[in-house]
């Protein structure tokens, strides 16, 4: 009888793990959020995290926009061409890029990059003792190295995700000119009258959320890591995965939010 | 002795998980003294002082610095209190996204309001106590080697000019030459600020140089309080042992649990 409740007992034992787990980020993010609006303000901060998430993903995030919205101007003018609706491709990879692909993408690169350094930086902070040492010299650490990192990745993503939308339309563009011998005006023109500002809007709505999403689990996994270099390790890994998997479940509660009839 | 010592602490506890590492400690520190706290590995010492300084939340008891007990302070207390207390880490604990220059002027940044150029120019003249060069200042830490980085953590210790100076180990993987230049700083700069001090340490060669005092920790609890200058023949069979590292004694090692 013990041997057959084994698995249920197992389940539940993960259950509640990870309930408590979700508590604890959740009451670690609003300390966060809390210490973004009270002083003392840690702006030098705010400007490298800012920096970190900004400019310096702007590159890979470039990159993936604009491949993606070449994949689908030419995936969707193969799946069209058979029903004779490729004049709809223009449509197809403004909806695609604006809605979905440039901020789940661009949230997943810099998940990647940002996030998993940000728990590298932070984890080895806190097996090295130089969080303690904050605390010694009369600096809040939520204050002085999470809430920085938070608003720099909630007011960072959206401007990545608006550059990627650009360039993800282009990289549609591209192909659609160059390799499918559309017309630029009236491709373009398809484009223009297709996007909605809504889709605008919740791009970059669903951007902030990812970017807040990516810095946070950058942070706590960072933050409360333990055991050495074995232990920097795993909070990289469970950073990106984390954070990686909320951007998806979050992209889809977001979109049945704001398009679902 | 009647004076009210600077800290003074009853009945502190800790427990994690089903092992107890404090276990009701017991231990004044008088004004401008230098307490030494020797104990085995996982005796607790680190904790002791994580508890003092407000890094972990015993379980019970007490800790009283100038009479006020700061485990029911406000935090904006607490925080007070805290500004009036140096650390130097086992490690160092270097902020090594910062340069020496600012490592050393952080407290002064973050507690005194003063100008990013009046704090570089502060932190010199304390790298330059410390026995380092100015130009020290625009290195990184890991450009430096362990006894400097020692040095600029002590220098970040006393930069503020703390009333309580505490030490994790402060010569733990220093050659001996370095260990005794280590503590001849440390006493100089204890002396000179007129700071309560404690330090923990393994090492009896630099807890006699350091300590006025000296208490031991074994099992969570302290078992000896003395001069420093008799750890070595304190009459206690616990010390003893400890201090000459004897294999045999009524300190068993746990080699497993």
């Amino acid at each position: 009888m013990t041997d057959l409740l084994a698995p249920v007992a197992l389940t539940g034992r993960g259950f509640l793990v990870a309930l408590g787990m979700a508590g604890s980020i959740a009451i670690f993010g609003a300390r966060g959020i809390s210490h973004i609006f009270r002083p003392p303000f840690y702006v030098r901060l705010f400007v490298r995290s800012f920096v970190e998430f900004a400019y310096f993903s702007l590159p890979v995030v470039a990159m993936t926009a604009i491949f993606s919205g070449m994949v689908i101007a030419l995936q969707s003018y193969a799946g069209f061409a058979k029903y004779g609706a490729t004049s709809a491709i223009a449509n197809i990879v403004v909806v695609s890029v604006v809605r979905e692909l440039a901020p789940v993408l661009a949230g997943l690169m810099v998940a990647g990059r940002v996030g998993a350094a940000m728990a590298a930086e932070l984890g080895t902070m806190r097996v090295t003792d130089q969080i303690d040492a904050l605390t010694t010299l009369s600096t809040n650490p939520m204050k002085y190295l999470v809430a920085p990192r938070l608003l720099a990745g909630t007011l960072a993503l959206p401007l990545l995700v608006l550059v990627a939308d650009i360039l993800g339309v282009m990289g549609g563009w591209l192909v659609g000119t160059a390799k499918l011998g559309f017309n630029s005006h009236i491709y373009l023109q398809n484009t223009f009258d297709f996007l909605q500002s809504m889709d605008v809007v919740v791009s970059v709505a669903k951007a902030a959320v990812f970017g807040f999403l990516v810095a946070l689990m950058g942070c706590y996994h960072g933050y409360n890591s333990r055991g050495g270099a074995v232990g920097v390790g795993a909070a990289t890994t469970n950073a990106v995965v984390s954070a990686s998997i909320l951007i998806l479940a979050f992209d889809y509660v977001l979109t049945e939010l704001f398009f679902a009839r | 002795m009647s004076a009210q010592p600077k800290i003074r602490i009853r009945g502190l506890t800790k427990q994690f998980g089903d092992k107890r590492v404090l276990d009701g400690i017991d231990l004044d520190v008088p004004t401008a003294t230098s307490m030494v706290v020797i104990g085995g590995s996982g005796s607790g010492k680190s904790v002791l002082v994580k508890c003092i300084l407000g890094i972990i939340e015993p379980d019970d008891g007490s800790i009283e610095i100038d009479g006020k007990d700061v485990l029911k302070l406000e935090p904006a207390a607490q925080e007070a209190v805290r500004g009036e207390i140096g650390m130097l880490f086992q490690n160092g604990a270097l902020f090594d996204s910062l340069p020496v220059w600012e490592n050393v002027a952080f407290g002064l940044l973050a507690r005194h309001s003063v100008t990013r150029e009046q704090a570089r120019a502060r932190a010199g003249e304390i790298l330059t106590e410390v026995g380092l060069a100015p130009s020290v200042g625009d290195l990184y830490p890991a450009e430096l080697s362990g006894g400097m980085q020692k040095r600029v953590g002590l220098a970040r210790a006393i930069a503020a000019k703390p009333a309580m100076l505490f030490f994790d180990e402060p010569t733990t993987g220093l050659d001996p030459i370095m260990g005794a230049v280590i503590d001849g700083l440390i006493t100089q700069c204890v002396k000179g600020l007129g700071s309560t001090a404690i330090a923990i340490t393994h090492d009896m060669a630099s807890a006699r140089r350091i300590g006025d005092q000296a208490a031991m920790l074994y099992k969570g609890r302290i078992v000896w309080q003395g001069e420093a200058q008799h750890l070595m023949d304190s009459g206690n069979e616990l010390v003893d042992q400890f201090t000459h590292g004897r294999r045999e004694g009524p300190i068993q090692m746990e080699l497993r649990r």
